[in-house]
């Protein structure tokens, strides 16, 4: 019997707003047009209000002198005299960035111990863990900036009592100062030989892996790994006559200059964030582990697998999978919530752009939207990128 | 075989006790605290860490604290080493009213305490009409509390200007969830549509607002949406921000909705297609319903997050319990006072986060009837 295939327009009534198909277009196009009018009305709107207020709209005023001074610029030079708009945004983006990639690897770092001392058999280590993740998320991230803000600004000494050790390691309220390494001529040598290093260790995983797959026999990759990263380098280092100095902090009556500087703002912004976020990665990492089903751990013992062995080559790799995806949506969290540093000061994007320059150069609409795309791309890319991670680890199935 | 009584014990045989050492305070000690040298090292470090946190801290909270409310300011909080809670104490009405009207206070704890009621009606299994009750809190109450909290006729008028503390950080983030339930759904229902166009749009109002932080909407809202409007269009400051929130808000609403929606079988779909119900039907009468279930403790806990997140509108001047906090420990009569601001304040949020964050547990064990 033949099977009529139709996919033609259903019987009905044969009225056009029967039509499935018809309707869907009908709305879409409705939607279509009011958005159109809508932005439509807005952009009018706007242009009517910029004029009235004498803003003239556009990318110029990048280029315009920002006349006032970032406290913070560990990537570029910021020189107050020539500094336009542009590295303004230059600076605020890349503190921005700093902020995240100091800050994600440390607030995992807290999140795995803490989640796995929340797993502990030991009770009183179970409730510490317990405590400290309760209390942490359920205040806001912005009382702990400003909590650890005062501790920094408040309790540690004022600049002219700074501790210090041996005169090259300042700390007071002004920031913790240190020597900051500056490389003389010659110092790509080291570059160089800690490129050829990557590639020589991605040479040995390869060939470590392909020998264990074909003979079983196993090679201590990790440990022969960091040597060859570390140790390359430093020999060309040597071999290059050390081309290092250091420049040390100086103290003057009033300040401390020179070196390299963790400012109070930034260190409070980092506390905060990794305490925050710390305690919500805590949970992610309990549940990744609690996730993963006792038989793997009691098959892994029946089979002789030692505790260690079973903890680091069956249950942390399964549970990998389920932490992940949270993950990831915590690390962007934390970049987002990085612009939180505007309310102590700390010269982030939101801090330097979004409030110095827009007061300053009253460009509202082209900064907010430049800001915008800047945390939007960040979001994009991370979520990109963990996406892949996540399809190279997710289970093979069926 | 004679003689061979067979011995039946007739009577319960009484239950021994545990073995010595399994039972008691000392075996639970043993088992949970000294169960290995490592665990006896862990618990000791541990101990020495609660004792060198805690005391310091009772000492100085509790202890040596000034509980007083003095008349005379200047007698105030004079001894060194304690906490200065008569801070808290002659502060404490405007850290929760802000600066609303003295006399008009009673409109905000009634408004409040009308909506505890009906949402504690709500919750309650044994409660009847709940029908009712739900209809009350959402045709009627947004227009009480709204003519309660602004005035206007009988009542006296009060500007949003005036609005502040603990009050203003519930506006701020009941509104937003209140208005991002029925966008969120949609935007949630637009992006698993098939027609491109809804799709598309309604992926760009979820993901534009997710992929930012929000202090950049604020400033969004506070900043140009005026300009957005028709020249001269006065727009409140508080409304502007509620808006600003209530879209950050809708965006993640949206993703939590989604979630549940895509927990739904798809044989639920099919069915309700079969018995011929309309998109609104199956959606209204068989998906929803069920969604909603799976959703509630994502819907709590971005509530806890909005509420944690109106803390920064102080970006753009606004005064919530936190910034009405630190702007009175700034005052000339309180200097010094920022860590007791702090702790008061972190105890407020941290009941109001804790308390709903278990009430979110407590419902995910009891909608849990899958198994």
């Amino acid at each position: 019997m033949a099977v009529q295939q139709g996919t033609g327009p259903p019987v009905g009534s044969g009225r056009l707003w029967n039509d499935p198909r018809a309707r869907s277009i009908f709305y879409q196009i409705v939607l279509a047009t009011a958005i159109i009018a809508f932005v439509y009305y807005i952009i009018d709107n706007t242009a009517r209000n910029l004029e009235a207020r004498g803003i003239a709209s556009g990318f110029g005023f990048l280029g315009t002198p920002a006349g006032f001074d970032v406290a913070m610029s560990p990537f570029f030079k910021y020189d107050l005299e020539t500094a336009t708009y542009y590295d303004v945004l230059l600076v605020g983006m890349s503190n921005t960035i700093l902020a995240a990639l100091i800050g994600c690897p440390l607030a995992t770092l807290v999140g795995f111990i803490v989640g796995v001392l929340r797993l502990s058999s030991n009770w009183i280590v179970a409730r510490i863990a317990y405590v400290y993740v309760e209390t942490m998320r359920n205040i806001p991230l912005l009382l702990h900036l400003l909590f650890w803000y005062f501790l920094m600004v408040g309790v540690l000494p004022k600049v002219r009592d700074a501790l210090s050790v041996g005169d090259s390691i300042y700390l007071s309220n002004r920031g913790l100062f240190g020597p900051m390494p500056v490389p003389d001529d010659g110092f790509w040598i080291v570059g160089v030989a800690f490129a050829l290093a990557i590639a020589l260790v991605v040479a040995v995983v390869r060939w470590a892996k392909k020998r264990q797959n074909e003979t079983g026999q196993q090679f201590p990759t990790v440990l022969v790994s960091i040597a060859i990263l570390i140790g390359l380098p430093l020999i060309a280092f040597a071999l290059a006559g050390f081309p290092l100095h250091w420049e040390l902090p100086r103290r003057t009556r009033f300040s401390l200059t020179g070196g390299i500087v963790l400012l109070p703002e930034f260190a409070a912004l980092l506390f905060g964030l990794v305490a925050y976020t710390g305690a919500f990665i805590a949970e992610i990492v309990r549940a990744g582990i609690q996730a993963i089903s006792h038989g793997q751990t009691e098959a892994a013992y029946s089979l002789g697998v030692r505790p260690n062995v079973t903890m680091r080559l069956i249950i942390i790799p399964q549970a990998l999978r389920v932490i992940i995806p949270p993950l990831t949506s915590q690390f962007l969290n934390l970049t987002k919530n990085s612009s939180l540093g505007v309310a102590i000061g700390a010269t982030e994007i939101v801090s330097v752009w979004m409030g110095t320059t827009l007061n300053q150069a009253g460009q509202a609409v082209e900064i907010i939207a430049i800001t915008m795309a800047f945390y939007m791309t960040i979001s994009l890319l991370t979520s990109a990128f963990m996406n892949w991670y996540n399809t190279r680890i997710a289970l093979t199935e069926r | 075989m004679a003689g061979f009584e067979p011995f039946v014990r007739t009577e319960h045989c009484p239950d021994l006790p545990p073995p010595r050492g399994q039972t008691g305070i000392v075996h639970w000690i043993r088992v949970n605290l000294f169960s290995s040298p490592f665990n006896a090292v862990l618990t000791i470090a541990s101990m020495y860490l609660v004792y060198v946190t805690v005391v310091p801290l009772f000492t100085w909270g509790v202890l040596n604290a000034d509980w007083t409310s003095p008349n005379n300011l200047d007698r105030a909080c004079q001894s060194e080493g304690g906490a200065c809670w008569s801070f808290i104490i002659v502060r404490f009405n405007q850290f929760m009213y802000g600066f609303y009207p003295h006399e008009a206070r009673w409109r905000v704890d009634t408004a409040f305490a009308i909506l505890v009621i009906s949402l504690a009606a709500l919750m309650i299994e044994r409660v009847p009409y709940k029908k009712y009750i739900g209809l009350f809190v959402i045709v009627i109450y947004p227009f009480l509390a709204y003519f309660l909290f602004l005035g206007g006729g009988v009542l006296e008028e009060v500007e949003t200007e005036q609005w502040g503390g603990l009050f203003l950080t519930l506006v701020l983030a009941v509104v937003p969830i209140a208005v991002s339930l029925p966008f969120g759904t949609l935007l949630a229902l637009g992006r698993r549509s098939e027609m491109p166009i809804i799709r598309s749009v309604c992926i760009c109002l979820i993901e534009l607002p997710r992929g930012v932080p929000l202090i950049t909407v604020l400033f969004m809202s506070s900043v140009v949406l005026p300009l957005f409007l028709p020249p001269g269009t006065y727009f409140d400051k508080v409304l502007r921000v509620l808006v600003g929130m209530s879209f950050f808000a809708a965006a993640y609403m949206a993703e939590t909705v989604r979630g549940g929606l895509q927990a739904i079988p798809r044989g639920q779909y099919e069915a309700a297609q079969a018995m011929g119900l309309s998109y609104w039907k199956m959606m209204g009468l068989v998906i929803l319903p069920q969604a909603l279930k799976i959703m509630i403790p994502g819907i709590v806990s971005s509530f806890i997050g909005l509420f944690k997140d109106t803390t920064l509108v102080v970006v753009v001047g606004l005064l919530d319990m936190l910034n009405v906090i630190t702007a009175a420990t700034a005052h000339s009569n309180w200097l010094g006072t920022n860590i007791e601001g702090y702790v008061f304040a972190a105890f407020v949020y941290w009941v109001f986060c804790f308390s709903m964050s278990r009430y979110s547990i407590y419902l995910e064990h009891k909608l849990h009837t899958s198994h």
